[in-house]
């Protein structure tokens, strides 16, 4: 522990790192996973066969598999180079290791997003919609009004149980240089060797900090919708 | 149409049925395009060339074909991935049987440390277990991967166990007990086997989980698939990482797709049986598989 406390604005660094990997590949993630649901669940055939063969490709391939696509096939087969760039945002630097996991992790969180949305809308009665349109609702009053919010109580607590996964994910990256806790865990490891269960202990407590309290929330939730229904 | 019978949409009347059918054509057009434009970007940057003979005709340092597909596909999944995955996954089961046991127990303790170690363990990326392993434990690589695929999939897998015992009807319990069973036989060999059957797709889709974990050995330098992937695109050059990694890639997915196939032909089967049978629940599975993922094993066969 006491490595951790000497190098605590390293520890910070790498806990910046992973929250802000997390939170801006999870909320493109999500935006990503839900219109690859809607391609799903569309009437329109050639988005469907994409989404369906977009899911299976991408969730069968393992994530570290997912970087080093990026990172050593994506200029030879497009020509697209991911930018270096150097900007600092909340104490942690852009790097091309933090760069290649948003969008890894977006792209491979996003597969699972989309199964979870499709599975909750699916799980809605097809009475509810029948009923909504028999109403005379619109097709979007009845997705906004009627469908969604209904999917919305199905779809909470898996969703947060992907999130979690995606949250650990992040670690991924610190095989292909981006400092975040493990790779702080790491480093610091390397250089106090006499410290190394206490800064396991402490990186371990630090994932934990975000993780618990997420997977608990979900617990929650889905008792609480087991019991609405 | 071929379009799913679904909750958002009506069946299609005519008008509906030529408004698809228009999209279809231009998605179908746009799509296509895509492809097309992805290919033959592709094709100008030169990807096209000879770099592909690797796989058929490597012209360097004497190797064949043949060393090439043997260092991949024995060396590579069999003796590094699919190697983790066979020691890991009876670990598992045993370990998650036992976690389950504390989970239900009728002690509060044993189900307090069971609830905290499920929780910790499921809350810490499997990477961490796994450096753990390696820096302090000062264990080898392939004891590491292992430390850490167990340990997090018995806490995985003890959940869903744990959701399938909750999933039987109370009469299960409540009859074996009035049998004259105590409630670790009632357990093991009522209840168990009967959850291991409602989840069983559950816990295939876990062993895809497991064995996509296994590229994260690539990481802490285990020797598998990947790690022979990059070994080979060094040795090759630089033009045939796209060949090695896509390879990579294929292989992976095959492996797994067919695992998923297997959990969908389970799935299928299972719920079969249970309609031919003409009762709400599985029947029981033998009385002799008693441990988690051994009993998943016996089913297959039944």
């Amino acid at each position: 522990m006491g490595a951790l406390v000497a190098n605590a604005d390293l520890l910070w660094q790498g806990f910046a790192a992973t929250l802000l990997i997390a939170v801006v590949a999870g909320v493109l993630a999500f935006a990503w996973g839900v219109v690859l649901a809607a391609f799903r669940i569309s009437p329109v055939g050639p988005l469907r066969t994409f989404g369906t063969a977009y899911i299976n490709v991408v969730r069968n391939t393992p994530l570290t598999v997912v970087f080093l696509f990026l990172g050593g096939t994506t200029s030879a087969l497009v020509g697209i180079v991911i930018p270096v760039s150097r900007n600092t945002y909340f104490g942690v630097t852009i790097n091309n290791g933090i760069l290649f996991a948003i969008v890894a992790l977006t792209l491979y969180t996003a597969t699972f997003v989309c199964e979870v949305v499709r599975s909750g809308i699916n799980s809605v009665e097809v009475g509810q919609a029948e009923a909504a349109r028999s109403m005379g609702l619109t097709f979007g009053q009845t997705l906004i009004q009627v469908v969604l919010p209904q999917a919305f109580r199905s779809v909470v607590p898996p969703l947060i149980n992907v999130f979690v996964a995606h949250i650990k994910n992040t670690s991924v990256a610190a095989g292909f240089a981006a400092t975040e806790l493990v790779a702080v865990a790491n480093r610091l490891s390397n250089a106090n060797p006499g410290d190394v269960f206490g800064i396991f202990m402490g990186i371990g407590v630090a994932y934990l900090a975000i993780t618990i309290p997420l997977s608990v929330a979900a617990e929650q939730l889905e008792k609480k919708v087991a019991v609405a229904r | 149409m071929s379009a799913p019978k679904h909750v958002l949409f009506d069946v299609p009347g005519p008008k509906a049925i030529l408004r698809d059918k228009i999209y279809t054509g231009v998605f179908s057009v746009v799509m296509v395009g895509l492809l097309v434009l992805l290919v033959y970007t592709a094709y100008a940057r030169g990807i096209f060339d000879d770099r592909w003979q690797v796989l058929w005709d490597p012209q360097r340092g004497g190797q064949t074909a043949a060393d090439v597909w043997h260092s991949m596909l024995v060396r590579g999944l069999l003796l590094g991935t699919l190697k983790a995955v066979v020691i890991a996954v009876p670990i598992v089961a045993v370990t998650a049987t036992i976690l389950v046991i504390a989970r239900v127990s009728a002690k509060r303790l044993m189900r307090a440390i069971a609830y905290l170690f499920t929780h910790i363990f499921r809350g810490i990326p499997v990477l961490l277990t796994m450096y753990f392993g390696v820096i302090a434990l000062n264990l080898s690589p392939l004891v590491s991967v292992v430390l850490g695929l167990a340990v997090y999939n018995t806490a995985v897998v003890a959940e869903i166990l744990r959701a399938g015992i909750a999933a039987l009807p109370k009469g299960q319990r409540e009859a074996g007990l009035s049998l004259g069973l105590r409630p670790l036989p009632v357990l093991l060999r009522i209840e168990l086997p009967q959850a291991v059957r409602i989840m069983l797709p559950a816990l295939v889709s876990q062993i895809v989980v497991l064995l996509k974990d296994t590229s994260l050995g690539f990481i802490i330098a285990y020797y598998e698939l990947l790690t022979v992937t990059k070994n080979n695109y060094n040795y090759f050059g630089e033009v045939t990482t796209v060949v090695f990694v896509l390879t990579a890639a294929v292989i992976y997915v095959s492996v797994n797709m067919a695992v998923s196939r297997l959990a969908h032909w389970l799935e299928g089967r299972l719920s079969r049986t249970r309609a031919s049978a003409g009762v709400g629940e599985a029947p029981v599975a033998p009385p002799g598989s008693v441990t988690a993922l051994g009993a998943g094993y016996a089913g297959t066969g039944a």
